[in-house]
């Protein structure tokens, strides 16, 4: 693999920003309880993440070290407020269900992360590809997430039925805590899981151990 | 070298006030330049509820944006209602076509605000001046009447319209076209089967008194006390409290009760 497709693709299972870095949980809770605005959500954040990075690598050499994290913030919070914008004229509905979290974007912690510690040391377009790259890594995992949420909470892909939910006259009784936010962390936690069984080389080292009972005894 | 000159405070000033005036015109000239769109959306997302809440067409999403504009524009006879008297308003200083509640609300000679004892659906502050729709059939004579209602959910403020049918005592529809309610659970107020059962309910409750009850059980198989009685939804308890209140509390005597009774008579 050469370098720029490694730098696109390492962040989408390597180097996965939700589950190796755990950056962008809070977003990712809140809304993936369908598929169909999961999807616009993560397109957003690949947009955003991937220009922002862009910019701030431009301009890199002449930011401030002072107010480098102010700099990365104005950069990314217009890139935000112009998606946000685009998104109300030509995708109303869906910005209506995604409401403030697509301003939250400038919350997110990928999008500052990336700015900070890949754009700021690294030419514009390795950051682009960098940041379009993370933007992709969280994406997957909100469409593997919003999967689930969608198919046991509300009997749905993309706004399709699969399973005919009792509520609307078929077999299937839906789950109701798969469209309360605490699933997300349940399935975002078994995926981190998944990912760290088949790679082994994720797992973090222990920073403490705990101390085995009998040699507490023994001292006493 | 360019780290001196980076930390400089000439230097700080200079990235500050070209960036700010970059972005600041990126985002104000997207803002403008989407705006009349977006404006174009609020209005077409509105006037969907409206057709689909008037039992004018199957399905409303089917629709181009032309067609709905061209509907509501032929169909749709929007009036200004006094709620305080319960006639139609008839001074000139408020345009009925640009009028907006949420304009109103922000000013104390259009709105007041409710304490808490007026207020069993938790709007806070409520208009003089509501704005209704009005269907009228070939003859002329009033076939749908559409009233704006909102009312406080579980976590939100659920903003929807109220269809009636003529004879102003039998419910066309209900839909709201805002709500932040739990998805599946309260959100179900959206489900097109559980608005379904609104059709045909008698908001006639007898003695002069109007409103629907929202109960849990058939609690009763009485054929003339279920004609008032909407299921609840299961799971959503305070949602549905929300809306039994916002739907009495509109329909009541601080709501358009007066209104409904002085059109019934024939008397405005």
């Amino acid at each position: 693999m050469n370098k720029q497709s490694s730098i696109l693709f390492s962040p989408v299972v390597d180097n996965n920003p939700i589950t190796l870095q755990v950056l962008g949980i809070c977003s990712a809770l809140a809304v993936t309880t369908n598929m169909a605005t999961s999807f616009v959500m993560a397109v957003s954040v690949m947009i955003v993440t991937a220009l922002s990075s862009m910019f701030v690598s431009v301009i890199r050499k002449h930011i401030p070290d002072s107010i480098r994290i102010i700099v990365q913030m104005t950069i990314i919070a217009s890139l935000v407020i112009v998606v946000d914008q685009v998104l109300e004229a030509y995708a109303y509905s869906t910005s209506k269900q995604l409401s403030v979290f697509v301003g939250l974007i400038i919350t997110n912690c990928i999008v500052m992360g990336r700015a900070e510690g890949f754009a700021m040391s690294n030419p514009p377009l390795a950051s682009f590809l960098d940041g379009a790259g993370n933007g992709l890594g969280y994406g997957l995992i909100l469409m593997v997430v919003a999967f689930f949420r969608e198919l046991i909470g509300s009997g749905k892909l993309f706004g399709i039925t699969i399973l005919p939910t009792v509520n609307n006259g078929g077999w299937y009784t839906p789950n109701g805590l798969m469209l309360l936010a605490p699933s997300a962390f349940f399935l975002i936690g078994m995926i981190i899981w998944a990912v760290r069984s088949y790679k082994p080389a994720q797992v973090e080292k222990s920073v403490f151990k705990i101390a085995p009972q009998h040699q507490l005894m023994e001292e006493h | 070298m360019s780290d001196i000159n980076n930390n400089s405070i000439k230097k700080i000033l200079l990235v500050t006030i070209i960036l700010c005036l970059l972005c600041s015109v990126l985002v104000a000239s997207t803002a403008v330049f989407l705006n009349a769109r977006q404006e174009e959306n609020k209005q077409l997302d509105m006037e969907k509820s409206i057709l689909e809440v008037s039992g004018l067409v199957e399905n409303v999403n089917a629709l181009s944006r032309e067609e709905v504009f061209k509907l509501s524009a032929e169909k749709l006879i929007p009036a200004l209602v006094d709620l305080r008297t319960g006639t139609f308003y008839k001074g000139s200083e408020l345009n009925v076509n640009s009028y907006n509640f949420n304009d109103a609300l922000k000013s104390n000679k259009l709105s007041r605000a409710l304490p808490i004892s007026e207020d069993p659906a938790l709007i806070k502050r409520q208009e003089y001046y509501s704005k209704v729709f009005m269907v009228k059939n070939a003859q002329g004579q009033l076939s749908v009447l559409i009233l704006p209602v909102r009312g406080y959910g579980l976590w939100s403020t659920l903003y929807g319209f109220l269809a009636l049918k003529g004879d102003l005592k039998t419910v066309q529809a209900l839909t709201f076209y805002s709500q932040k309610e739990t998805p599946g659970l309260g959100g179900e107020v959206d489900n097109p089967r559980w608005k379904a059962q609104w059709h045909n309910k008698s908001i006639d409750l007898g003695k002069g008194k109007l409103g629907i009850q929202v109960v849990k059980t058939e609690s009763s198989t009485d054929s003339e006390e279920r004609s008032h009685q909407v299921d609840a939804i299961s799971g959503a308890t305070l949602t549905s409290r929300g809306v039994s209140h916002l739907i009495n509390f509109w329909l009541g005597s601080q709501g358009f009760g007066p209104f409904l009774k002085n059109l019934k008579r024939g008397a405005i």
